[in-house]
């Protein structure tokens, strides 16, 4: 070694040993800074930018609070498609795969345009676009659900939700959606230093309001069709197993009726938001919007209600004459609340929101994914958190419950239709009504848990037994329906 | 060419002493300390585990065992080697937030934690568990027992 090349060599050691302790800081800042991030996450889940009340029904502002919520609320505009739900485009006709929905359908509105669904997105938009609106007369109550309706209600109400419920309900559906865009959304004035809103018009979907308390976040239930409906069947005396709030409730004095904001726990709210509309129900127009829950949740039991009650102009209760048979005939809406009900997944305290909209983890972050949709397409957040087994199998268990329940309710509606088919030949051949009556009553009960189960929007996932069960009796009463008709003929 | 040589040691001193410096308070706080306790505090520093440590919290076994008591090896030196292996895979996870989510249990994990409901429980089981309880079909205690140690998981 020259004694020139030594302290050259020197300094390129000195440059690299300062190159390695700059990468070393680099990195370790990096983690420092990570490790304080982290930490400011998990102290502030959110930060208030904005003040939001209870007539800001337009979600872009409580965005701005709540962007990781409102960023995933706005993925329900994807199209998204299961086996047996949904579609990648405007959603099919539901009488392209069930054919026989035509027939069950006769003289009523939805035997014009019923299509899948589609994301919560859409809510609005398909309502104002189905031929079912656009061809036929329908009541404001449709909005009830539809759309971001309480400050409405409480405008036309003079500060009475209720009142303004009942007023709303009875207009119609396009002088109900004129009265909700008019109401608009008291949207915050960005920068200004005291609370500032503006009004600005228009009808939303139902957005954060509709299930948060502006004030505190928390979950809260505000339809008055689902205050009522709980209340209803909290009077009643159907146990209810799977709702601990309400046998609590049962147990005291009663003097103060059942209320779901105050009574429910924290998990119970998690499906009741959800039980706001999805749900049976009677929408209008002959009285007000209500839900059926008075004898209990489970098919029998709306049913039972159904029967005993009668409209303000004395008639029984019904949906629509049978164009083919005459019959008065039940229309089921989507029961999941109900269905969900007499399933294990109830029984346990699975709420909706724990498989529709599962915990997710953003950085040091809890967050429930307001993307809601399918679980099937989010197994591992949805199932696997209870069920830690491989997602092919998961999704098998998924497959086969549904799959047999399509099955069986294939050879339900070919029962039904036998039996409206029956009853055609019997008229032909000079049978009454009167004679028919047996007949008729029968296709009422068949009819309705047909529909019961197909209005479900699960196929059979949210309560299997239960669902079967529905079937085989729609089964049994279509046949014996059938046999009637046939008898009814030969007199 | 004499000043540039004296000022050599200086300089790597520095330069160490700022790496050492900023390490050593990244450490601090990152609660590194923490991890070489038995606190079962320390395995949700990073939030990821707040929920097993709730549901451990409210599980039949809280009174009788923590986090380190099933998850880790007892012998010394296989405990720090899977210390490290967690501790590497848990710490690269959380700060690239590449994780499976929810978590799931490694079947490494799974044999530690399997020899370890056997070590306080075989007087219980000898009858029951026959041959290797840790082999890859053999049936874990936590098949059947999963509210063990974690009970209500929300």
């Amino acid at each position: 070694m020259s004694p020139e090349t030594a302290p050259k060599r020197r300094t390129w050691m000195l440059i690299a040993l300062g190159a390695v302790v700059a990468a070393g800081v680099f990195l370790v800042t990096g983690l420092l800074t990570s490790i304080f991030e982290r930490k400011q996450e998990a102290k502030n889940p959110y930060v208030r930018l904005v003040e939001v009340n209870d007539e800001t029904t337009d979600p872009a502002a409580w965005g701005v609070n709540w962007s990781r919520q409102y960023d995933d609320y706005r993925r329900t505009a994807e199209p998204t498609k299961t086996r047996f739900g949904g579609s990648e485009t405007l959603p099919a006709e539901k009488a392209t795969e069930f054919p026989w929905l035509t027939r069950m359908f006769a003289g009523y509105a939805f035997a014009i345009d019923y299509r899948d669904r589609r994301g919560h997105a859409y809510m609005l938009q398909d309502q104002e676009q189905t031929r079912r609106v656009t061809e036929r007369p329908q009541p404001g109550s449709c909005l009830q659900c539809h759309t971001s309706v309480i400050p409405t209600y409480r405008r036309l109400g003079n500060g009475d939700v209720f009142k303004g419920f009942e007023t709303l309900g009875a207009m119609s559906y396009q002088a109900a959606h004129a009265e909700v865009v008019k109401t608009g959304s008291s949207n915050p004035v960005a920068g200004s230093g005291s609370p500032k809103f503006d009004r600005k018009d228009g009808a939303h979907p139902v957005s954060c309001v509709d299930c948060h308390d502006p004030r505190s976040m928390e979950l809260r239930v505000t339809r008055p069709g689902f205050i009522r409906g709980i209340q209803a069947l909290a009077s009643g005396s159907s146990p209810t197993p799977h709702l601990e709030s309400i046998e609590r409730w049962r147990r005291g004095s009663k003097t103060v009726p059942y209320d779901p904001n105050v009574d429910a726990s924290r998990q119970e709210m998690r499906s009741f938001v959800c039980g706001q509309c999805h749900v049976e129900y009677y929408c209008g127009p002959k009285t007000t919007l209500f839900y059926p829950w008075n004898n209990g949740l489970r098919v029998e039991q709306i049913e039972s209600y159904y029967d005993q009650y009668k409209f303000p102009d004395g008639h029984r209760f019904y949906d629509w004459k049978h164009a083919e048979t005459g019959t008065e005939v039940l229309k089921a809406q989507h029961p999941e609340f109900e269905t969900w009900s007499q399933g294990v997944h109830a029984r346990s305290g699975v709420a909706c929101a724990d498989c529709h909209m599962p915990y997710k983890r953003d950085g040091a972050m809890k967050v429930s994914d307001h993307w809601v949709r399918s679980p099937a397409l989010n197994i591992a957040r949805a199932c696997q958190a209870c069920h830690p087994y491989a997602e092919t199998e998961l999704q098998a268990r998924i497959d086969t419950i549904q799959s047999r329940t399509h099955e069986l309710l294939n050879r339900a509606a070919k029962a039904l239709t036998d039996l409206m088919d029956a009853v055609a030949a019997a008229k032909k051949g000079g049978a009454t009504d009167a004679t028919l009556a047996d007949a008729l009553a029968l296709h009422r009960k068949a009819q309705w848990r047909v529909d019961f189960v197909a209005a479900e929007n699960s196929m059979g996932f949210h309560a299997p037994q239960e669902t079967a069960r529905v079937l085989a009796e729609a089964i049994d009463y279509a046949r014996q329906g059938e046999i009637k008709a046939r008898q009814a003929a030969k007199k | 060419m004499t000043r540039v040589r004296s000022a050599l040691p200086l300089v790597v001193v520095i330069l160490i002493g700022t790496l050492a410096g900023v390490g050593a308070y990244t450490f601090k706080y990152g609660e590194g300390l923490s991890y070489f306790s038995t606190d079962p505090r320390a395995c949700k520093n990073c939030h990821v585990m707040n929920d097993q440590y709730a549901s451990w919290s409210r599980g039949p076994h809280h009174a009788a065992a923590r986090c380190i008591d099933c998850h880790l090896p007892h012998e010394f030196i296989p405990k720090y080697i899977a210390k490290a292996d967690n501790g590497y895979r848990h710490s690269k996870g959380f700060t690239f937030m590449d994780f499976h989510d929810p978590i799931m249990i490694k079947p490494s994990n799974a044999r530690t934690l399997q020899a370890n409901c056997v070590r306080c429980h075989a007087d219980f089981v000898h009858d029951i568990v026959r041959g290797s309880t840790t082999r890859e079909d053999a049936v874990l205690c936590v098949h059947c027992h999963r509210g063990a140690g974690h009970g209500a998981r929300r």
